[in-house]
């Protein structure tokens, strides 16, 4: 094989990888396009930060789900989990507020329950799918179904609504931040950043990636399989909890509705961005190019009177499948 | 999620007569949000108190989530508890209409609460609230209480029937009042969803008066978005329902929720306490009981406030 | 000499800026066993490929019954009586066996399936197989030989005109071979055409009538199987003088170095022990099936076992198998594609997979990765057209090079090889052998496993043979024959009724 040809077939390599990778890039960049187009506000300052800092819930939970998703995983529970862990986070920082009035100590205590409580969650997820050996896409359903009547049942239907001098105390956690940037957008962009590096320059990531492509070849390399998919969804079980920390503070309440369907929006944009949904090869950055493009067409609708509200949810799946179809098509044929 | 809230009397049937114990099975949608889960407070609160009050009242709750699971449930109702009288809020209209109508045809006192069936005559007892005036309350004091050209906008419920009977009231109030409503979306009963939907309606349109949001939840959605953008005291939001937190507002006089329309979960306790004294003969009972929405303001704001309702 | 059914006339293939054939000229007429044989990447799949509709070609002319044919697709070559054998099974594990072979052809009673008939006939075309697999079974009960016997019942079970089988003796014992050779003469004598690829020149003397040689995507030579001996066919494979196969066999320590002491996997490997010296070569001899891998992975840690492995006087834990690699015990697995190598991943994450926190932590260090991958290149002498190819486009030869190089990433002691030239051409081969003597030479301690017993008795100067999962016997020295490996493998008592070898 002469140098040339090596060279020549890295090339065509490189320009067909490069096709790839934009995909996700290139319906983002078309929906800003479109946005900017009907509306001049939607550059604006307080537009991006509004669509930045919704995004940031999914986004947080979205990082993890690309871990699991990746190590050939599923995770059907987050939704529900993130809407019973903040319930609990609620009833108990309201308790401990009897007891040690409104103070610091009682949100820093409460940011330590939900983290501890969606990683606990996270645990009794991936070691019923590991030692006891139930199907991920079963067990998760299952415990969607009992977080979410857990939290119906904490709330007694209606709605747990932390208490308002507290409520003011936490508040700045999604309001605040500083150099105008608040701090939703700023945890959401160092986890991704992190969870990036994570994915492509770590063990931890590289053994993701091969459980998900070939468990049994995992295995046969002497990659701790059942340790590694634990981890992945003992980390997805953690983002929900700081999720949770940053969802809080906003409206200072949790209810049967909260959460609803974030599961399937994570597991979405998670696609979108290039992941493979069998597992095998996964990518952060897609992950989060992913987040925003469900966000910012939801923005988008809200922006314009362009199409019957009726339809967004056909836009939604039009623009989803799109952004699938992109990367796919433009991959190497096999 | 079934709830049987009765203290098994197994022997009633063997010695009490028919004419002394009756069996009221009520059946209504399981509390997955705020407002039905005050529906469930107050089905069991006015159970609690009717029980104590008369011995002989037999009570069997059931809340469901689906259709087909509320047309089980009424069928082991009628199969297992042999009912006298069936208190139903449909899950929805059609799917619950001839089960519904089996049971009335066996003889059945039939109370059909708020979310009335697609056929005609088969009820005993109609209660409900009603949604065109909900709307039409809203619209109404918008055109009263705005200037003239004020701008407005809305947030509407789940796509659904409900929702299409409170819009037609409201935009028909507001007909002639010369106030524009900038955009109408849909935020779903839900305040992460309305929260959102608030905050791109503020991006959107640099001048707003008023807020419409068609339930509570989503009231509360809208406020936080209002306030997080700085924008609170450029306008008012009027949200719907009765949600406690709101009546509280209302009480103290804040500037930005001034008012409230009523669409009480109450309604299950008349339903139920008509429909008891239906079945024991204490007075004639039948026909249509529609349940007008009302604007709470801060006048009257006292009288809407239950300390204790989880809404 | 009766007109050809399928033919290529010229026919070039190009992949991307690469062409891999340059002008192919091949004929298959009926009632012929037409060979094609080649080193591993000598473009004899894509050959078949091409001829079977699988791929069209980019240059030339695929002639059916004299006239010029473009196949939409394989579904189109099935259709005109052109069936292709895969080497890798393309078999749907979780259906029966019967389900399998009417896959897309079912047999139906109205609009219902007639399970009965597709089940008498699948029982039928397996026991003219000789096959013993129940039609009932699923197809992942089965074991790897009844696998291809079922592919090659549902070949079969086609009115097949041409019929292409790409190894298909690969995985079969010499006595399944044998049936399949019956079967294979049988339907010649029915007029069907045949081509036929093996490595094992041999089977190619004894089962062709004609032999084309393939090299670097050139046709070499194409014969009359009565015109050429083996040695012809392999010098024109290699396009070199092939010396001697086997290098010489160094001389073992005294040291033992991996004792294994009552090894009992639950159904598979029973009782077995046996001890491996400082740079010793130790063959595992057996039938498929005779617990040989099992006992192997055992010894790795990549079952559940019961009985001792001590390495170097250390007791290793069962079913621990990162903890075996730690002390210096590797696997080199039969199964490259299943449990070897991640086939779309590129070389490099597939070389550093094991030993991945010796490349940096906590972040990977890829100048070291890609250090790692430009040795092992080299010292195995890996082919490679681009770095950042998917493994699984790599020829076998060169995929079992890399998955060598993977095994001796972490520099072990003692290396398990099972089958170390499945699939793979006499010059990949002959490099192999020359480096697990060299291995040896380096005072490392290597156990082969394999069923080709020269390859057993060529590098292992001790053959432990197994049969039902028992260690039968051991031989050494002059007396590891063919001869002594095949009582053993048959269990010596019942030597007298079977016929072996």
């Amino acid at each position: 094989m002469s140098a040339a040809s090596i060279s020549n077939t890295g090339a065509t390599r490189a320009r067909k990888i490069d096709l790839r990778v934009i995909g996700p890039l290139v319906a983002l960049a078309v929906l800003i396009l479109i946005g900017v187009l009907l509306n001049p506000n939607f550059l604006s300052y307080a537009n991006v930060t509004n669509v930045l800092a919704r995004s940031a819930f999914i986004g947080i939970i979205a990082i993890g789900m690309t871990f699991v998703i990746t190590a050939g995983g599923l995770d059907l529970s987050v939704g529900s989990m993130a809407a019973f862990v903040a319930g609990l986070m609620i009833m108990v920082m309201n308790l401990l507020s009897a007891s040690m009035g409104d103070s610091i100590g009682v949100i820093l205590l409460g940011i330590a329950l939900a983290l501890g409580a969606g990683l606990a969650a996270g645990f009794i997820n991936g070691i019923m799918i590991t030692r006891a050996g139930i199907e991920a896409f079963i067990l998760t359903l299952g415990t969607m179904g009992i977080y979410r009547s857990l939290i119906t049942w904490l709330a007694d239907g209606g709605t747990l609504s932390l208490g308002t001098g507290l409520s003011e105390m936490y508040r700045p956690v999604y309001y605040g931040g500083i150099f105008g940037i608040s701090w939703p957008i700023i945890v959401f962009a160092a986890l991704a950043i992190i969870g990036e590096i994570v994915m492509r320059h770590t063990a931890f990531g590289r053994h993701c990636a091969a459980i998900g492509s070939n468990e049994k070849v995992a295995r046969y390399s002497s990659v701790h399989v059942q340790r590694v998919k634990l981890a992945t969804y003992v980390l997805l079980g953690l983002l929900v909890g700081v999720a949770v920390v940053m969802y809080v503070p906003r409206l200072g309440s949790a209810s049967a509705t909260t959460g609803l369907l974030w599961e399937l929006e994570a597991i979405a944009a998670v696609i979108i961005g290039g992941t493979l949904l069998k597992g095998g090869f996964g990518r952060v950055w897609g992950t989060v190019v992913g987040v925003l493009i469900l966000s910012l067409i939801g923005n988008l609708l809200n922006l314009t009177d362009f199409v019957s509200p009726y339809l967004n949810g056909a836009i939604q799946g039009v623009v989803i499948i799109l952004a699938v179809v992109l990367q796919r098509n433009t991959g190497p044929a096999r | 999620m079934k709830k049987t809230l009765i203290a098994a009397t197994a022997l009633t049937g063997i010695f009490a007569s028919p004419l002394m114990a009756e069996t009221i099975g009520v059946s209504i949608p399981a509390a997955t949000h705020g407002w039905a889960g005050a529906l469930n407070f107050h089905a069991e609160r006015t159970i609690e108190r009717l029980e104590e009050a008369n011995p002989d009242l037999d009570f069997v709750l059931t809340t469901t989530s689906s259709p087909s699971q509320q047309v089980s449930d009424i069928e082991d109702m009628v199969a297992t508890r042999n009912i006298d009288a069936l208190v139903v809020l449909p899950f929805e209209s059609e799917p619950l209409t001839a089960p519904i109508q089996r049971v009335s045809e066996g003889g059945v006192w039939v109370t059909v609460v708020d979310r009335g069936l697609a056929q005609d005559g088969i009820e005993n007892l109609y209660v409900a609230g009603d949604n065109d005036s909900f709307g039409r309350t809203a619209g109404t004091y918008f055109a009263e209480a705005l200037d003239d050209g004020a701008k407005i906008v809305v947030m509407r419920g789940i796509a659904s029937e409900v929702d299409n009977e409170r819009v037609a009231g409201f935009e028909a109030a507001l007909e002639g009042s010369n106030i524009e409503v900038l955009a109408m979306d849909h935020g779903n009963w839900n305040r992460d969803t309305a929260f959102g939907l608030m905050q791109d309606y503020l991006s959107r349109f640099p001048e707003i008066d008023a807020v419409w949001a068609a339930d509570d939840d989503m009231a509360v959605g809208a406020l936080a978005a209002i306030d997080q953008a700085g924008r609170t005291g450029e306008m008012i939001v009027v949200g719907g329902a009765g949600m406690k937190e709101m009546v509280a507002r209302i009480r103290d006089n804040d500037a930005t929720v001034p008012v409230n329309v009523t669409y009480p979960p109450a309604m299950i306790s008349t339903a139920i306490e008509m429909t008891a004294l239906g079945i024991t003969g204490a007075a004639p009972v039948s026909g249509d009981l529609i349940l007008a929405s009302e604007l709470i303001t801060p006048e009257n704001a006292e009288n809407f406030y239950f300390e204790d309702s989880p809404y | 000499m009766t007109d050809a059914i399928l033919e290529l006339k010229g026919v070039t293939k190009s992949f991307g800026p690469i062409e891999i054939l340059h002008g192919v000229n091949f004929a298959l007429r009926p009632g012929e066993v037409h060979a094609l044989i080649g080193e591993n990447g000598a473009g004899k799949s894509t050959t078949m490929k091409i001829l079977a509709g699988y791929l069209s070609q980019t240059g030339g002319e695929v002639i059916l019954d004299g006239k010029p044919i473009q196949f939409t697709g394989s579904d189109e070559a099935e259709d005109l009586g052109i069936i292709m054998i895969h080497q890798e099974f393309n078999l749907a594990e979780h259906l029966s066996v019967d389900q399998n072979v009417f896959l897309g052809r079912e047999l139906k009673r109205g609009w219902l399936l007639d399970h009965r008939s597709m089940r008498d006939r699948t029982a039928e075309l397996l026991s003219r197989l000789e096959s013993r697999a129940d039609p009932g079974t699923r197809v992942s009960q089965i074991s790897v030989p009844d696998k291809q016997m079922v592919e090659i019942a549902k070949a079969l079970s086609r009115k097949a005109r041409v019929l292409i089988m790409d190894e298909p003796t690969a995985v079969l014992t010499e006595r399944e071979t044998e049936v399949l050779f019956r079967q294979v003469e049988r339907l010649r004598a029915e007029g069907v055409a045949i081509l036929y690829t093996s490595h094992k020149l041999g089977e190619v003397k004894h089962i062709a009538d004609r032999v084309t040689v393939l090299r670097d995507g050139i046709m070499v030579r194409s014969d009359l199987i009565a015109d050429v001996t083996e040695d012809d066919m392999a010098t024109a494979m290699v396009g070199r003088e092939l010396s001697d196969l086997y290098p010489p066999k160094v001389a073992r320590g005294a040291e033992p170095i991996l004792e294994v002491a009552n090894v009992s996997v639950p159904g598979v490997v029973e009782d077995a022990s046996l001890t491996l010296h400082r740079g010793e070569v130790l063959g595992i001899g057996g039938l498929v099936g005779s617990g040989r891998t099992e006992l192997a992975e055992a010894i790795a840690g990549l079952r559940p076992r019961n009985g001792s492995v001590r390495l170097k006087g250390q007791e290793l834990a069962p079913d621990h198998v990162s903890q075996a690699m730690a002390a210096g015990l590797t696997y080199l697995t039969e199964d490259r594609k299943g449990a070897g190598l991640l086939l779309e991943k590129s070389l490099r994450e597939n070389l550093t997979l094991p030993l991945l926190e010796n490349f940096g932590r906590p972040l990977i260090d890829r100048k070291r990765e890609e250090a790692a991958l430009d040795k092992a290149i080299a010292d195995f002498a890996i082919r490679v057209p681009s770095r950042d190819m998917a493994v699984g486009d790599l020829s076998g030869g060169n995929q079992q090079k890399l998955l060598l190089a993977k095994t001796l990433l972490s520099n072990p002691d003692v290396v398990i090889i099972d089958e170390p030239t499945r699939g793979i051409d006499i010059g990949t081969k002959q490099q192999i052998y020359n480096l697990i003597a060299q291995l040896a030479a380096e005072g490392r301690s290597i156990i082969v496993i394999s069923s080709e017993m020269p390859e057993l008795i060529g590098l292992a100067s001790r053959v432990v043979v197994m049969h039902a999962g028992r260690i039968q016997g051991e031989l050494s020295g002059e007396a590891v024959t063919e001869h002594g490996i095949v009582r053993l493998a048959m269990g010596m008592e019942h030597l007298d009724k079977e016929h072996a070898a």
